[in-house]
């Protein structure tokens, strides 16, 4: 099984080398053999490999697909790391492990589409603090990856008390352009090849507002304000434009290979569409700008983060099909937070817009479930009425469909990887807890089985070692 | 409009005449600790708790709220909180926590700077939070000063208590404030306190001194037990030397803060009976002061015989006093996971009401619906443990607060996004 996932994973890579090799045709017979645009496969590839798990049949359980559809007192099948089947009634192969889901509920693992785990990990000394390349406001050259300690105990909390199985590992958001990001699965592996998504798209973070020109402005020198912080982002889009046209033009021409600017792959990969966008921005006029910038240099937003005034233009968010990753309830912790108010979701849910829950912290993670349970009953204190098998769609479905692994993650539809969290009752509760977390069908946590928590290579031999967290 | 004038209203009235208030028909939670009571009567007068419970009488022509499917609670008290000291995080030049380059510490009254107005506050009032405990953040020295309890109240009258404790910090953060590391920490900190016994061992404003005469007068009440010392300490071993001062300064009157690795030694902490205002989820070794950090803490304490109240000390989200009810839920949720310490209601309930209140001494002021408290009441339109569940109203001392906050403007602003016949800002 693991060996065929990284076989077509490779395969994947592989055909798209060679496409874009066999849609150039080389002209000079000197420039030899052709180099393909180095924004195109990955340097660092997956090694994750699925865990063993063995045929689950899930009984008489509430479950919530993931995409707004909801079976009470139904059954779910999955085997071989895949969803199998999901009804009132599913019938199972000889052998399956048959659990009691009586009272509890079963939702997709949720996807946590902004985390510094591994980056920002525990403990938070400086000499882990590698989220933040703060020594140029521009770095498209850094990669969350080699940052990302694969042992921060973070996950471990985020998988047994968050039911978190996905996530995206984020730079921080000092500079413009802090790099790309990595999603990863929610599995200790010794490296973090181990741990990387196969074949999920990188993404680029940018960051608009306070941090950049704070952190810049501080140094005494360009951004120091938001108009500086949109001159210099556009200064540098004009040069990965030029940069991108270069390497279209030997893909087309021939010739020499233009000199490598890793910095400008990855903005080049944004412009081909090969690498999704996820912009820090808070305040809505910011946002209508990076649209409108990104419209003049021909890239997507693929997401908002933190967009705690998303509700203020769902219009437009909806109209440039850009998603916004918000908390449910976070504001004024900073000028630019401080129209946050609990509606947003359900405001934007209303609007037809694109949403997700974030989290963009190590306790946050530990409870997403519950950030969206206050998210829908803000709006239900409005008059908007979000039942939780579409509110569920902000935890899992979104943030899949935001990162580009919606087809193969982030909901519970047959041939979809085994993502699930079984809960001991509605997790739209304080009361409710995950019971058992499968991923890519492997069980990797049980509530009532010790050996089922994973304990990181930090913790070993320490003080807490094992202990309920 | 209304909300707005309502409020300004409130403000320029001075304090409210309290009326008498019957709440009838609803879940009654008192906060000592006890269960939830179905069918309870509240009754308040003159700003104070008269009775609550089953076969209260209503008093002849008291104002009765109906409360029949709803839950008739004490306030929520935070145990740790910047509001009235600190417009927003990252908002600096609002920001009255700390005390650095001051030439004093200990000396330093936040009650003489409490802005009640601030957009926070009211959020967090109207989220069912009444009471604070606020604390001044530690700069020149491990000292943060003395911190007061306030009320969340739409008036420009604050202070429940001022220089309620005596704020110091005893572990990571003393080795940034107090002098380099921990062992100097502990000997300014016992320097202080022998200077507060004895004036003369005290300075003026030389150049380099760590405790001024001004700072030595603020420890005395301290040294003699009148004012609490709320020690912040999270590793285990930080809490058994905050223990031990105990021994050289017999009438000092400790609180922890945080204790993050307090289940450690929870029996030590029992026996000392030493009241602990902890980080009320903290699971992570944020730093190596936390690697025993786990969920079970508080419960593990509660269950070894600590007073605990919990606080959003060390919470990493917000903080949002708020926030409180849904960790005083989640302690509830551990009593359902295998090997997990968690609470009952009635104890998790009372971490956020009058734990903290008893830790500094005010639990026969505040924190209850038990006859004669401060009548501090919030209806909520389920329980208020439950994360889905909401303030519906909330009196302080009692007084009906005005309705919604800020956040429920800018909700009905935005209601429908797109401007109509005049822009936003003349929609008021």
């Amino acid at each position: 099984m693991a060996s065929i996932k990284k076989l077509a994973a490779l395969a994947l890579l592989g055909l798209a080398a060679c496409s874009a090799q066999s849609g150039a045709k080389p002209k000079s017979a000197s420039s030899g053999p052709k180099i393909a645009e180095p924004w195109t496969g990955d340097p660092y590839p997956s090694t994750y490999h699925a865990y063993p798990g063995v045929p689950t049949l899930v009984t008489d359980v509430t479950i919530l697909d993931g995409e707004g559809a909801r079976i009470d007192d139904g059954q779910i099948l999955f085997a071989d790391g895949k969803v199998v089947a999901l009804g009132q009634s599913v019938p199972a192969p000889a052998g399956a492990t048959v659990i009691d889901g009586k009272g509890k509920w079963v939702t997709p693992g949720i996807i946590d589409i902004h985390s510094h785990l591994g980056d920002y990990p525990s403990p938070g000394v400086k000499a882990l603090s590698d989220g933040n390349e703060a020594t140029a406001p521009t770095t498209p050259d850094v990669w969350a990856e080699h940052s990302i300690w694969p042992q921060d105990p973070g996950f471990s909390r985020a998988l047994a008390n968050g039911g978190v199985t996905t996530l995206q590992i984020l730079p921080g958001s000092a500079n413009l352009m802090g790099g790309r990001s990595a999603v990863i699965k929610n599995v200790y592996s010794r490296t973090v090849q181990g741990m990387k998504f196969p074949g999920a798209a990188y993404g680029l973070k940018m960051a608009c507002g306070e941090n950049p020109k704070r952190v810049y402005g501080g140094k005494g020198r360009e951004p120091s304000t938001r108009m500086g912080n949109i001159a210099v982002d556009r200064a540098t889009w004009a040069k990965a434009v030029e940069y991108r046209r270069k390497w279209d033009k030997y893909e087309k021409d021939g010739g020499e290979a233009p000199a490598r600017d890793i910095g400008m792959d990855t903005l080049a990969g944004v412009l081909a569409g090969k690498i999704l966008v996820h912009n820090h921005c808070y305040r809505a006029d910011e946002m209508a700008i990076v649209l409108d910038m990104a419209k003049e240099f021909g890239y997507h937003v693929a997401s908002f983060q933190h967009s705690v005034e998303a509700y203020k233009i769902p219009d437009l968010l909806k109209a440039a099909d850009t998603c916004a990753s918000v908390w449910a309830d976070w504001y004024g912790f900073k000028m630019e937070s401080y129209d946050g108010i609990p509606e947003n979701l359900a405001l934007l849910e209303r609007s037809g817009a694109c949403a997700t829950i974030h989290s963009d912290d190590p306790n946050g993670i530990q409870h997403l479930n519950q950030e969206i349970a206050k998210a829908r009953a803000s709006g239900l204190r409005m008059g908007i009425d979000i039942p939780r098998e579409v509110a569920w769609k902000w935890a899992s479905y979104n943030p899949a469909k935001a990162l580009g692994i919606a087809d193969r993650t982030g909901s519970l539809k047959p041939g979809k990887m085994a993502d699930v969290v079984l809960w001991n009752g509605d997790p739209f509760s304080s009361y409710t807890r995950p019971e058992k977390v499968w991923i890519d069908g492997a069980l990797l946590y049980d509530m009532h089985d010790p050996k089922r928590r994973p304990v990181s290579d930090f913790e070993l031999g320490q003080i807490g070692e094992g202990d309920v967290k | 409009m209304k909300s707005l004038a309502l409020l300004v209203a409130a403000l320029l009235a001075g304090p409210a005449v309290a009326e008498t208030v019957a709440f009838t028909g609803g879940t009654v939670a008192i906060g000592d600790g006890s269960q939830p009571i179905p069918n309870g009567t509240v009754v308040i007068r003159d700003g104070r708790v008269i009775a609550a419970g089953t076969g209260v009488a209503v008093p002849a022509g008291a104002r009765t709220v109906d409360a029949t499917g709803k839950w008739v609670t004490a306030g929520i008290v935070s145990g740790a909180s910047t509001l009235a000291l600190l417009d927003g995080y990252g908002m600096e030049e609002t920001n009255d926590t700390t005390t650095k380059g001051s030439p004093f510490s200990a000396a330093i009254d936040i009650a003489t700077s409490l802005n009640p107005t601030q957009m926070r506050l009211g959020v967090e009032r109207s989220k069912g939070v009444t009471r604070a405990v606020v604390i001044p953040a530690a700069g020149n020295t491990m000292f943060g000063g003395q911190g007061a309890v306030i009320d969340l109240g739409a008036d420009l009258d604050p202070v429940t208590r001022a220089r309620a404790f005596q704020y110091v910090e005893l572990g990571e953060a003393a080795t940034k404030t107090g002098g380099g590391s921990r062992p100097a920490a502990h000997v300014l900190l016992r320097a202080a306190l022998e200077a507060a016994r004895n004036p003369a061992l005290a300075s003026g404003l030389e150049k380099d001194v760590l405790v001024t005469r001004a700072d030595a007068a603020a420890l005395l009440p301290v040294v003699e037990g009148r004012t609490p010392l709320l020690v912040h300490a999270e590793r285990a071993t930080d809490i058994l030397a905050a223990l031990a001062l105990v021994r050289e300064f017999p009438k000092l009157k400790l609180v922890l803060l945080g204790a993050t690795e307090g289940w450690l030694v929870a029996d030590r902490i029992a026996a000392a009976r030493v009241p602990v205002i902890a980080a009320a989820l903290t699971d992570l070794p944020e730093n190596f002061e936390q690697l025993a950090a786990t969920q079970s803490n508080v419960g593990r304490m509660a269950k070894a015989g600590v007073s605990v109240a919990i606080s959003t000390q060390d919470a990493s989200e917000g903080p949002y006093e708020s926030y409180l009810k849904q960790y005083a839920g989640n302690l509830v949720a551990l009593t359902r996971v295998d090997g997990a310490t968690g609470l009952d209601w009635g104890q998790a309930f009372a971490t956020i009401t009058s734990r903290p209140a008893l830790a500094l001494g005010l639990d026969g002021e505040i924190g209850s619906l038990r006859p004669g408290r401060r009548a501090d009441v919030v209806v909520w339109d389920g329980d208020p443990l439950e994360v889905a569940s909401a303030a519906l109203s909330v009196w302080i001392d009692g007084v009906q607060q005005p309705a919604g906050s800020r956040q429920t403007r800018l909700r009905d602003r935005y209601a429908n996004p797109v401007e109509g016949a005049l822009p936003k800002a003349y929609d008021q």
